[in-house]
């Protein structure tokens, strides 16, 4: 069965609290060699190595699902390559390509249908960079309460990166809709099992497709984009959910009706209404699409559980991200939301990307429960307390975490 | 890692000779082997044979505990409508039975 593996955490609780072991506490939470805790009943994951891939935390198999130990996110700004996470839906995950022979098609509702390789997108077009999050949309779904099924991700079904390619903007000029095109249709190389199981298409608006943002990217963080994260190309949507990043991408088709495939009108949707949200059990209700990003924010360090020196300053940093405002302010308390103070933002990459802030603490001896919450530009936040919905989607509630001072 | 960087560092390398041969190199990638088993109990091989056609059945394992048996006849019911798994009445009725006394 599941690998039960002493998690750093529960050694660590039992360790003499001496000085080199608080320096030791420093940035790794719940976290071992072996295996991650993920911080809700059922969350103990093995980690595991892909071709590709440092030590992730082990949500599935068939097909690959891999998280991203929270530890990453402290790194710096840009999630490696190596560590951004893994989702796919189905099992039919492509293991050979041949980048000469891929092509990409540009199709359906056009003037000019296109078929082009790699070589060409990398060639014949300018190529923009973003600096763009993609977070999956049961991102922390673990600790939704009352319990929801899905992948049980901790938080680490988010990363950021450079992104590099072509503007789908440029693509769809050249390929010419037809009067009446509506909406465009992305599909990538893998495939179901069961051929009756619908593919996994997606779809966006044509307004929103030509945005000039939308992007096929082929390279990530500056290489090329790693197999498990849609190598060779894959749809770039910033400030959207990740369930629109079609990996693998070879196939976009231009229609004249809007996209009526499953994976748009029966999956991936969320609450029609403003907070995203029901009362637990309540019926769903009318439901659409999930989009964007809601405002999000962490602390990276310290650590859950992390042990600090009392009457010591030290710095407590983190991420904040949105759907593409940008971030104006993230507030930090110490005293489990009694008062809040302003945490100085650090570069700012892009309305799209993490935005790093710090501040500074001393504490007094004792448990202490910091919180950070997040203001994007257009003054939206995060809840204090978290909203529930069927699916476990848009998490944002202010999340809380715990160390003590000694 | 290992056997995905060999692949590429040899394509780097045959893509500098690739203009004047015209080879074309097909990268691979390989996953690895799938060890999650299910728990034991009865109807653990109907589920074993039914579940395993589409995913890993660590799936499973990963549900949060103790959902009850409501919450499995909707999984249940989600693969065959909505994924369209060939599950026949008895053996889907079975592994209800099963998932809602095992997990």
């Amino acid at each position: 069965m599941m690998p039960r593996a002493t998690s750093r955490r529960s050694f660590l609780r039992g360790a003499s609290l001496g000085l080199a072991a608080l320096s030791s506490f420093d940035g790794r939470s719940a976290f071992s060699a072996e295996g991650a805790r993920l911080g809700f009943s059922n969350g103990d994951r093995p980690l595991v190595r892909y071709p590709g891939k440092r030590a992730l935390i082990e949500q599935t198999v068939r097909p690959p699902q891999l998280e991203t130990p929270f530890s990453v996110y402290d790194e710096g700004v840009l999630t490696p390559n190596d560590a951004f996470f893994v989702r796919y839906h189905l099992a039919g995950v492509p293991l050979s390509i041949d980048p000469e022979a891929f092509r990409l098609e540009v199709r359906g509702h056009v003037e000019t249908p296109l078929s082009l390789s790699l070589a060409a997108l990398k060639r014949d077009f300018d190529p923009i960079e973003i600096v763009a999050v993609n977070q999956c949309s049961g991102n922390s779904r673990g600790f939704v309460e009352p319990r929801v099924g899905g992948g049980q991700f901790g938080h680490g079904a988010m990363g950021n990166a450079r992104w590099r390619g072509v503007s789908l903007k440029t693509l769809l000029e050249k390929a010419a809709p037809k009067p009446g095109a509506l909406s465009v249709a992305f599909n990538g190389l893998d495939a179901p099992v069961a051929p009756e199981t619908p593919d996994f298409v997606k779809a966006l608006d044509l307004g929103h497709a030509g945005d000039g943002e939308v992007m096929l990217a082929y390279a990530m963080n500056g290489e090329d984009l790693p197999w498990l994260n849609g190598f060779p190309l894959r749809l770039v949507v910033p400030g959207c959910y990740g369930t629109y990043w079609v990996k693998h991408l070879n196939d976009i088709e231009v229609l004249d009706s809007d996209f009526s495939g499953f994976w748009m009108s029966s999956a991936y949707r969320i609450p029609d209404n403003d907070c995203v949200c029901v009362t637990p059990g309540a019926p769903k209700g009318a439901t659409r699409p999930i989009k964007r990003l809601n405002v999000r924010s962490f602390v990276t360090r310290p650590a859950e559980d992390a042990k600090v020196a009392a009457h010591v300053a030290f710095e407590v940093r983190g991420i904040a991200f949105d759907g593409g405002h940008g971030i104006e302010a993230v507030l930090l308390s110490a005293d489990d939301g009694a008062n809040w103070t302003a945490a100085r933002l650090g570069e700012d990459l892009g309305r799209y990307s993490f935005r790093e802030w710090r501040t500074e603490l001393s504490l007094r001896p004792g448990v202490h429960h910091l919180k950070s919450r997040a203001v994007n530009r257009a003054g939206q936040s995060q809840p204090l307390a978290p909203l529930w919905n069927h699916a476990g989607y848009m998490r944002h509630v202010v999340e809380t975490v715990r160390i003590e001072a000694v | 890692m290992p056997r995905f960087r060999k692949t590429l560092i040899l394509v780097a390398t045959a893509a500098s000779l690739a203009p004047a041969l015209g080879a074309a190199e097909t990268l691979t990638y390989s996953l690895p082997e799938e060890t999650a088993a299910l728990r034991a109990g009865p109807g653990q091989e109907t589920a074993q044979s039914n579940c395993a056609v589409c995913h890993s059945v660590d799936y499973i394992e990963r549900q949060p505990p103790k959902m009850g048996r409501g919450f499995w006849e909707g999984v249940v019911k989600k693969m065959i409508a909505s994924y369209h798994a060939q599950i026949d009445e008895p053996d889907a009725a079975a592994i209800v039975d099963y998932l809602a006394a095992t997990y």
